[in-house]
């Protein structure tokens, strides 16, 4: 079974610019960067709309459900700090984003493409928790 | 008027390769490479106005270069293109170019250090090359059906070549099946270790002249016949979404290369069956396949079969990747395996390869990059002047 992380793996060090993304993760939200003005969904911290070039992003509650998109299962750790097998991803959300994140909660060969996953979040310090997904299981499925 | 008209490779030199250069640091190993490169070429020190790369300065006063050109600049082909835009401006006459890596990586409990990156957002996830390049890989697997057993024949077509090649580090490690690669242990799926560049130790050295220059120089001179480079942003920072876009195109980041290859075709005023030889740069297995698809060596979701009918081995239509690449020649860490494939793409014009040398190749295409880290670079240089 694909599980998180413990604590003791290297963690993000947040800048002003990405400081909501991380509170809202502490509270057990996920949230994504939008323009005000033409609605482009940033796909990191930004100042400046690439689209538009407003100057207007507001940060907004993403619902945390989404499309497993691409993912690799990796068993040579980056570092000896992650216990393998652990499976980066690529999640399509449904607001149509992506981010980077990995799967939980499934065994590997369970992975298929356009798998449905949910958010859910896991402390990797005292300071930060990280948005994982792991299978939706809906009323249909069960 | 060719914009290259005027600008000759005239020198080229890799240093000894090897695991472990006991001797070396990365500077030591850019004088060898740079040293090398001008013996090679057989211009005196006097005549080099202008060094390109990580440690061009050093170069310079250690050379008794200046008053000299310098652009510390750790990057592959885009220097070579440097260089031949200094000639071709009548900034510089005569160009070095150098770049190599040693005692990068000595702690093998994680992986290479340059691979790891440490952007907050992908940081957490436990991301490394391997992985960050899967993601694209997966994704065409899923698009157009390409096989581990595809995946798996272009990683020992390119460690064979490497295998009979004595200047390679993996010289003499193989031959390898397929079923050999797939049976490796794997690394981050689809691939297995024998999928992925190796890491190792080296350096390597270029010369560019004014086209009078090099007319009595000892080698004949090989021409730039195009090339430029693209990205579609920051390697590591963010997913490697193939289908993510810019404004300008409707090429998805998975395709990246595509127009920079159209650029340089047309410059050179070639096409993809103009190529005799494809220096196609390897940090994983899947690229290759990746890479004929984006360059119009075959149509999108052929690169799997094209491989598979093997016409990517030295006795097929494209042989790819001659000296071993870095599966199997060498992978000096930051910036010197991308040099490097343009160097074979000049001893293969040359036509002085000892090992896997295409009889009668007139024009060669490198490439540098990958799908994973959103940036390709493609340089063509032929035996004819452009």
């Amino acid at each position: 079974m694909l599980q998180p992380q413990a604590r003791g793996i290297p963690v993000p060090t947040p800048s002003a610019m990405s400081a909501p993304y991380w509170e809202a993760s502490r509270r057990g939200e996920l949230v994504y960067l939008r323009c005000d003005d033409c609605g482009t969904i940033a796909l990191r911290p930004a100042r400046v709309c690439g689209s538009c070039l407003g100057r207007s992003l507001s940060w907004v509650t993403s619902a945390g459900r989404g499309r497993l998109y691409s993912w690799t299962v990796v068993w040579r750790p980056q570092h000896p700090s992650f216990v393998v097998p652990y499976a980066p991803a690529i999640v399509e959300l449904d607001e149509g984003w992506w981010m980077m994140s990995a799967v939980v909660g499934c065994d590997p060969e369970d992975l298929h493409a356009d798998m449905a996953l949910t958010v859910e979040f896991h402390a990797a310090s005292d300071e930060i928790v990280l948005p994982y997904f792991a299978p939706l299981v809906d009323a249909e499925s069960v | 008027m060719h914009p290259f008209h005027d600008v000759a490779i005239v020198g080229v030199h890799n240093t000894a390769q090897a695991r472990r250069l006991e001797s070396h640091d990365n500077e030591s190993i850019n004088l060898e490479g740079a040293l090398g490169a001008i013996a090679d070429a057989g211009v005196p020190l006097s005549e080099i106005d202008a060094v390109i790369g990580e440690f061009a300065q050093e170069l310079v006063l250690a050379l008794r270069l200046g008053p000299c050109i310098r652009l510390p600049w750790r990057l592959g082909i885009p220097l070579v293109l440097e260089a031949a835009d200094l000639i071709a401006s009548g900034r510089a006459n005569v160009v070095l170019v150098a770049a190599g890596g040693a005692a990068l990586y000595r702690e093998r409990s994680a992986v290479a250090p340059w691979t790891r990156p440490s952007h907050e957002l992908v940081v957490g996830y436990g991301l490394f090359t391997a992985a960050e390049f899967a993601l694209m890989a997966r994704r065409h697997m899923l698009m157009h059906g390409t096989t581990p057993e595809q995946l798996a024949t272009v990683a020992a077509t390119i460690r064979n070549n490497g295998h009979v090649n004595p200047e390679a580090v993996y010289h003499g490690r193989g031959p390898f099946t397929p079923a050999d690669i797939l049976d490796s242990r794997m690394v981050a799926d689809p691939f297995h270790l024998l999928d992925c560049a190796m890491t190792s130790e080296g350096g390597c050295g270029l010369v560019l002249a004014r086209a009078d220059r090099a007319r009595d120089l000892p080698h004949d001179p090989v021409w730039v016949l195009g090339g430029t480079s693209e990205s579609y942003g920051p390697a590591y920072q963010v997913a490697p979404v193939w289908d993510m876009r810019g404004g300008r195109s409707d090429v998805p980041a998975g395709y990246v290369g595509r127009t920079a290859a159209q650029h340089s075709f047309r410059t050179a005023g070639l096409g993809p069956a103009d190529v005799d030889v494809a220096e196609l740069y390897d940090p994983f297995s899947f690229e290759i396949i990746r890479q004929l698809e984006a360059f119009g060596f075959c149509s999108d979701g052929e690169g799997g079969p094209f491989v598979e009918e093997g016409h990517i081995g030295p006795e097929g239509r494209l042989p790819v990747t001659t000296d071993g690449g870095t599966m199997a020649f060498s992978h000096p860490g930051i910036n010197a395996q991308q040099l490097q494939r343009v160097i074979r793409a000049v001893q293969q014009m040359r036509g002085e390869c000892a090992t896997g040398q295409v009889e009668g190749a007139e024009v060669a295409l490198c490439s540098n990059g990958g799908s994973g880290a959103l940036f390709t670079d493609v340089l063509l240089v032929g035996r004819e002047r452009p």
